[in-house]
């Protein structure tokens, strides 16, 4: 019998897990005793940190795509679809795209983040974002054109997709219009949910004496409640209200409709976060932005988790106990200018320290960028 | 276990979540119900025994109680 191993989604953790398992099983897959499928809903896969650059004009949305089918080992069943609902007791999934439904023996979710913007009245008509493809276009053009005023930073949505992102995109900003001799014309505020810059305190005790020496102004405490696009406002639920001329958001995330559906959890499914196994179902595993496992959501976790349950999805087709486990691994370039970059990298033990910015660690991060393909193709 | 007295429309179970979580988790909640709701967040982040108060001051709503127990503490907030 062939034991058939599903995984949906082919972002960063999808794509690493489907080669990892090509790569791990490849005489069972040979053999014809394992079968490994990646579901993919867009037949690019996307990298979306290339996102952070477009706006500044460093890098285009192009850069940011690949056919999934030039990255992914020829061992996987590379399919087109959109998943739209998981049995797991039947452990069948139906697909939009074909009346026949997929049967598993082992399932692993690497759906992601979705955005969702409507969730805020005005944000989507008032704000701009760098966390889509479009958004990041559209950015690109509001900010060529942006010669003087207020430039608010809100992040809107949390958790979202790279903590650090959101300070990143500051830092840049500050920089870039340092760089072009508009930074005394333009004022830039940067406004977070809780009483710090960032949810890890260590992140923020770093980052707000850099912002206050950059005359960045921060409103903490600011969880938005509405944007009035006519009045140019955002209205925060604490009662501050700021003017802006350009409102740049971290929009609210949302994990994918079939989750919760499926009772696996409310939006991102609930698993371990050691194991990364689903609670609510057997056989069914989580990884990267979908699995609510308290780390950020970034690429390098995904790639990590990818790993984890790589190794365990073969002890357990191999009919061995998994060994694997997650230990919270983290790890993060975060940009604090044009030209330099910080570093941190922590777990479920030991908090982050990041690390003094350097010319160095912003090539790096660069550098990491570029070779990122060869990363999602399972070779670095 | 902690015992209170404090009626509750609504809770929020935080508990594992990493930081900021369960300030994070007690703000959604806050923002779904309407204004004289009571919502009770449990927590076994000791940030949260300042994090909470802090906002929920900065938010103009109301901590009615907050019970401390050995392995989480509970917040009781009511929206303004
Ligand atoms: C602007 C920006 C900058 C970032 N910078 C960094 C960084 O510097 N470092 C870092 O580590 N991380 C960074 N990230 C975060 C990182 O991109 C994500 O955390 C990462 O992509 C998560 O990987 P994933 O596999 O969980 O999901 P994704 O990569 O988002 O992939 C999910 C995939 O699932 C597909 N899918 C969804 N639903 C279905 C369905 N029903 N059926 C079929 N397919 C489906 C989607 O189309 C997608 O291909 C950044 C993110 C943004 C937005």
């Amino acid at each position: 019998m062939t034991e058939h191993i599903v995984v949906v989604g082919g972002g960063t953790g999808g794509t690493v897990l489907a080669n990892d398992l090509a790569d791990r099983l490849d005489a069972e897959i040979d053999a014809g005793d394992v079968r490994v499928s990646l579901i993919n809903d867009d037949p690019d896969h996307v990298y979306k940190p290339v996102w952070l650059y477009v706006p500044f004009g460093q890098r285009e949305p192009a850069d940011g795509r690949r056919p999934l089918a030039d990255l992914v080992d020829d061992r996987v069943d590379l399919r087109i679809d959109r998943v739209t609902e998981i049995d797991t007791d039947a452990k069948r999934l139906r697909l939009q795209g074909s009346p026949q439904s997929v049967g598993y023996d082992y399932l692993t979710l690497a759906t992601g983040s979705t955005l969702a913007p409507e969730e805020i009245p005005g944000l989507a008509e008032g704000g701009h974002d760098f966390y889509s493809e479009s958004g990041a276009t559209a950015l690109r053009e509001e900010l060529l054109s942006f010669t003087e005023g207020t430039l608010v930073l809100s992040v809107v949505g949390t958790p979202h997709m790279c903590p650090a992102a959101p300070l990143e995109f500051v830092f840049m900003a500050d920089s870039w219009f340092r760089e072009r001799g508009l930074r005394e014309d333009v004022d830039i505020v940067y406004t977070y949910p809780i009483q710090r810059v960032h949810g890890n305190p260590h992140i923020a005790e770093w980052a707000r004496p850099i912002m206050d020496e950059r005359g960045i102004e921060v409103e903490t405490f600011f969880n938005t409640e509405a944007v009035d696009p006519e009045a140019r406002t955002i209205t925060s639920m604490e009662g501050t209200e700021l003017d802006y001329d350009l409102l740049v958001d971290i929009p609210p995330h949302s994990g994918v409709d079939l989750i919760e559906a499926a009772g696996l959890g409310d939006g991102w499914v609930d698993v371990d976060r050691h194991t990364l196994e689903a609670e609510a179902a057997e056989d069914v595993y989580a990884l990267g932005d979908t699995a609510d496992t308290g780390v950020p959501n970034a690429g390098s976790v995904a790639h990590y988790q990818a790993g984890v349950v790589g190794q365990r999805l073969a002890s357990e087709v191999r009919g061995r106990p998994p060994t694997a486990t997650y230990d919270g691994k983290t790890l993060c370039f975060v940009e604090t200018g044009m030209d330099a970059a910080s570093f941190v990298e922590f777990d479920y033990e030991n908090p982050p320290s990041p690390a003094p910015p350097s010319e160095k660690l912003h090539w790096s991060k660069l550098a990491y960028n570029e070779s990122y393909w060869l990363t999602a193709r399972g070779l670095l | 276990m902690t015992d209170t007295d404090v009626e509750y429309d609504e809770s929020v179970d935080a508990r594992g979540a990493a930081c900021p979580g369960p300030l994070m988790d007690l703000i959604g909640k806050m923002r779904d119900v309407d204004s004289g709701t009571v919502v009770r967040l449990v927590s076994d982040n000791d940030r949260s025994l300042t994090d909470v108060p802090e906002w929920a001051a900065e938010a103009g709503n109301d901590l009615l109680a907050v019970e401390e127990g050995e392995d989480h503490n509970e917040f009781y907030v009511e929206k303004a």
